[in-house]
């Protein structure tokens, strides 16, 4: 198994200091995190819900296609998530 | 709206106030330390009447429903207030992202559990130097083992760990010692903050500018720190202004996400503006927070861009830095609403370059500086 695999098969969830919420005043979910804060647009927000320490990758990309049938979401979580690691948001283990 | 005016006047007039993202709560002005960099007016022994926890509580949710995420429990020490793990479990409930900023004096196993019970998201503990005795010259007081203490029950506790580090001449060669000792202690996130030169670090900052061959020594081992610890620990550094071009974008533009509480109630668009003259700043006693952010003449008088005069006014990064600081401007040229004298636009440019010239002399071991001035009660009473 190389690395990818590994990165696609491990748990996703937040990251250490990192808290998802949906804010009120700005009709937004945000990443709030030491002194900072990301606010997400609608897609980010969805796919955040799920890094909730219980799925992987693949587990997450399930949950989305349930709920969005018609969506071909594969290419775009995965740029998400990398994105989204790189940054501290999200931690795999 | 005049709809014949430029696009970007326009612009400018039609951006809307924004929102105080950023609450800085200084709870008390009351500090064990005596940093002779505060950011604390140098007046703060003067200023009396804390407010109670009732009022901070009521703060604290004026502003959560004006749309602030964060939150920072901050002074002086905020651990000597006993209401502390009160208003930070208000807080958490109210939604806020909430961040410790303490000295760690006081940040025993017994009240960090409380604070941490209490929902505290962040801990930021200050060092003065990675060595005990520049660290305990520097903060006026025996405090390093207690910080080394408190980060590491910080961390068993596995709470988000800031330490943030202000940088003057006195410390800025142990720059990687400190950032050996960050790693030491698992920081998550580091501060290596330049001083910047108000209040009391204007007052000593001839003995606290460091030398230009002294900041690109700095620069150059953060940014190789910066890039070895990539994905494991963020390093944030402040440049020091002083030895910049371009001055920088003080509080991301003044009333525009930053609102600072001080200990008497006091509402400032930035923490160090409580000395500028001719502005009275409102106070939560008498005033809702919606109606101080939104209509109070201080935090109206440098929003957007119609206050400025040139060479701002016609400056096409105006947008991006709004002007510098005010604070700095009214410092060194004696009008808050002129350029910041960091820039080398400003016709009072000059005097930024003397007092680095000073510094370089110093470094260069032919020019003396006096003792540094500590913060603390009795000086805030004589210096001003």
């Amino acid at each position: 198994m190389n690395d990818a695999c590994q990165g696609a098969e491990g748990i996703i969830s937040l990251g250490h200091s990192v808290r998802f919420q949906f804010e009120p005043a700005q009709q937004a979910h945000v990443l709030l995190y030491p002194e900072g804060m990301i606010r997400l647009n609608d897609s980010a927000a969805e796919i955040l819900k799920y890094c909730d320490g219980t799925r992987t990758a693949a587990g997450i990309i399930a949950e989305l296609k349930r709920r969005f049938p018609d969506a071909d979401l594969t290419a775009h979580v995965h740029e998400f998530l990398e994105t989204a690691h790189g940054r501290g948001w999200i931690a795999r283990s | 709206m005049d709809e014949a005016g430029s696009p970007g006047a326009d612009a400018v007039y039609a951006r809307p106030v924004g929102r105080p993202f950023w609450l800085l709560a200084e709870l008390t002005y009351r500090c064990p330390l005596q940093c002779p960099y505060c950011s604390n007016p140098l007046s703060f022994a003067r200023h009396h009447q804390e407010l109670t926890s009732s009022e901070w509580m009521r703060v604290i949710s004026e502003s959560r429903a004006l749309g602030t995420t964060q939150l920072g429990f901050s002074g002086g020490e905020p651990l000597i207030r006993n209401d502390l793990e009160h208003l930070v479990a208000h807080a958490r409930g109210l939604g806020f992202y909430t961040n410790l900023i303490t000295s760690a004096i006081g940040l025993d196993e017994r009240r960090l559990a409380a604070i941490a019970e209490a929902g505290i998201d962040s801990v930021q503990i200050s060092f003065q130097a990675s060595s005990r005795e520049l660290n305990d010259a520097i903060a006026g007081c025996t405090s390093f083992e207690r910080k080394l203490q408190a980060a590491r029950l910080v961390k068993a506790r596995k709470l988000p760990l800031t330490l943030c580090i202000v940088i003057h001449r006195g410390n800025i060669d142990q720059i990687e010692s400190i950032l050996e000792l960050c790693i030491a202690l698992g920081a998550d996130y580091v501060e290596l903050a330049s001083t910047q030169f108000y209040g009391w670090a204007k007052l000593n900052r001839d003995q606290l500018l460091p030398s230009r061959e002294q900041v690109q020594r700095a620069e150059a081992t953060a940014h190789r720190y910066q890039e070895r610890l990539a994905g494991s620990m963020r390093i944030f550094y402040v440049v020091p202004d002083y030895h910049e071009e371009r001055p920088k974008a003080c509080m991301s533009g003044w009333g525009a996400v930053f609102l600072a509480i001080a200990p008497d109630g006091t509402a400032l668009p930035c923490h160090a503006a409580r000395e500028l003259p001719g502005l009275a700043f409102p106070n939560v006693r008498a005033l809702s927070l919606d109606a101080i952010w939104h209509d109070s003449p201080a935090f109206n008088r440098f929003r957007g861009e119609s206050w400025m005069k040139e060479p701002c006014a016609s400056c096409p990064e105006r947008a991006k830095d709004f002007g510098g600081c005010r604070c700095q401007a009214w410092l060194l040229s004696g009008d808050a609403a002129n350029a910041d004298p960091v820039c080398s636009k400003s016709p009072h440019h000059q005097r930024v370059l003397e007092a680095v010239e000073r510094a370089q002399q110093q470094a260069a071991g032919t020019g003396g500086a006096a003792p540094w001035t500590y913060r603390n009660p009795a000086n805030s009473r004589t210096v001003i």
